[in-house]
């Protein structure tokens, strides 16, 4: 016998609630520890633009497709309805609404957290159960503003560009959606979805996928950060690192959207 | 099997560069070190045997400031770990290389980018051509020049561990700590490890940490042997004063590994 075992382990509540109250407490530890080291030197700007590239690279084949694949659908699902009311005109204002309030900023985010999340919780779990991140450290370098506060500053970088990307695509698939309906200039119909679009809407846009880029990369890294258990701890990383980052990209988006309507309202 | 024959080094029993007492380490209810006391010596080689869970590892892991202990004080070179802070802890890190079991070489990373990443970052005052130079001066020192822009995944086991090591010299660490440095490999690979970690010592005059359970890498490259069991060192000395004893614990261990 090599280790000697005490008594049997107590619990405050009961072990599922202990876990989850331990675990808010090291997000929260994690969160704090990024705020700290991530306007201190040294920044690591190459890497921050390496994974800049990479985030883009990565999600810009599937970003295209659907941004473009939303505009159109949109567009021709919303078409019957309006030409009952003798609304079609409206068309290009209803898209961009929908596109710039909403759906670019978000359909962005879910990708995001799809393909970027995961891959950053797994890369980081691999490093984690391999010791390369222990590596690091021996090394006296700082693994957490080498390799998680790059990757957070990243997402918050590249994730709101891609949103603007996917907005603008799914504007241009409403567009050649209409076009093929009646014989509308790209001007007229750019014209025409700008005007309903204010300056809040835009902010609100690019502050919600800040905040859904922070999101995204903060639980990726948490969770690959904190994998333990090997290849099934990465795998288990990798997974919750997705279902984490969506759930609170919704309840974010309901926030959000209610912060900036009381904007609007006053 | 040879015994070890690099003597040319010399061994400063006046200057401890590690100095253990009492140290005690749980995690959860396991207590895996319970009042361990340990000195090593400058330009020494020493192994710490055991069987496999017996926390050799975490030992090594609360050197380097991985790990904290629960009691206990850890001194290297001079300085106590548990009370340094994270910049001391940093300089105190780069005159110790750590060579870890699976090698933990970056693996997005080729071999001469890996074995740039600590200059990179630690030696921001050296030009890309003297870190070249570095560079080649270790992959000569374990005999892979030719793998520079090779990738980890493209490497054997042994040759992993040799550029693991060759990562760690890169920094010119006064003190070696190797964990695990032969498992996995077969026989005649490990006997070239055993060589290296000898010529590492006789080339960089470190002292060394080597965390083991294969005896034959103790004989070859020990100048001290600290057997650990329950927690506690049971025996330090010589490899053959420690396999002297008729404590039954040593005596299964030893037979077990020469006589299977």
């Amino acid at each position: 016998m090599f280790f000697t075992r005490s008594r049997p382990k107590r619990y405050i509540f009961s072990k599922g609630i202990d876990d989850t109250l331990i675990g808010v407490y090291n997000a929260y530890l994690f969160v704090a520890r990024f705020f700290k080291e991530a306007f201190t030197k040294p920044f690591h700007f190459r890497v921050v633009v390496d994974q800049c590239f990479e985030i883009g690279l990565r999600s810009l084949t599937l970003i295209t497709l659907t941004g473009f694949v939303t505009g159109v659908v949109f567009t021709k699902q919303s078409r019957p309805s309006l030409e009952v009311f003798g609304a079609a005109s409206w068309l290009p204002s209803l898209i961009s609404i929908a596109l710039v309030r909403a759906l670019g900023s978000l359909v962005t985010a879910l990708i995001c957290a799809g393909k970027v999340g995961s891959s950053i919780g797994a890369e980081l779990g691999s490093m984690r159960v391999t010791e390369q991140i222990d590596a690091m450290e021996v090394s006296a370098v700082n693994p957490f503003k080498y390799l998680v506060v790059t990757r957070v500053w990243a997402t918050v970088i590249a994730v709101p560009i891609l949103s603007l990307y996917c907005t603008t695509v799914g504007l241009l698939g409403s567009y050649l959606n209409v076009h093929t309906h009646e014989d509308t200039s790209f001007i007229s119909f750019m014209e025409s979805a700008f005007e309903a679009i204010s300056f809040i809407d835009l902010f609100t846009a690019v502050a919600k996928s800040v905040v859904f880029g922070f999101t995204i990369g903060m639980i990726g890294t948490y969770k690959g950060f904190n994998a333990s258990q090997g290849t099934r701890g990465v795998g288990r990383a990798a997974n919750q690192a997705v279902v984490l980052s969506m759930f609170l990209i919704f309840i974010e988006e309901i926030v959000i959207v209610q912060i900036s309507n009381w904007i609007k309202f006053f | 099997m040879t015994e070890k024959h690099y003597i040319q080094h010399t061994i400063n029993k006046e200057e401890k560069v590690i100095s253990i007492r009492e140290v005690y380490k749980s995690f959860g209810d396991l207590h895996v070190l319970r009042g361990v006391n340990l000195d090593v010596y400058k330009g020494e080689n020493i192994v710490v045997l055991g069987r496999s869970g017996t926390g050799k590892s975490v030992l090594i892991k609360l050197l380097v400031g991985l790990l904290k202990q629960d009691r206990g004080t850890i001194n290297v070179l001079g300085q106590e770990v548990s009370q340094l802070k994270a910049k001391e802890l940093d300089a105190l890190r780069l005159r110790v290389g750590f060579s870890f079991q699976n090698s933990a070489l970056y693996d997005s990373m080729n071999i001469r980018q890996n074995l740039e990443f600590p200059l990179v970052m630690n030696r921001k005052q050296l030009t890309p051509k003297e870190i070249g130079l570095l560079v080649d001066e270790v992959l000569d020192a374990v005999g892979l020049k030719d793998k520079k822009e090779q990738l980890p995944s493209d490497l054997s086991g042994g040759q992993r561990k040799r550029i693991g090591i060759a990562r760690t010299l890169i920094l010119k660490p006064e003190i070696m700590l190797y964990d695990e440095p032969t498992s996995g490999l077969d026989p005649i690979t490990s006997a070239e490890i055993n060589e290296l970690i000898n010529e590492v010592q006789e080339r960089y005059n470190t002292s060394s940490i080597i965390i083991t359970h294969d005896l034959t890498c103790a004989k070859e490259t020990a100048d001290r042997v600290a057997m650990l069991l329950d927690g506690m060192f049971v025996s330090v000395g010589s490899f053959e004063e420690v396999f002297a004893t008729q404590e039954e614990r040593i005596q299964s261990f030893y037979n077990y590994n020469f006589t299977k």
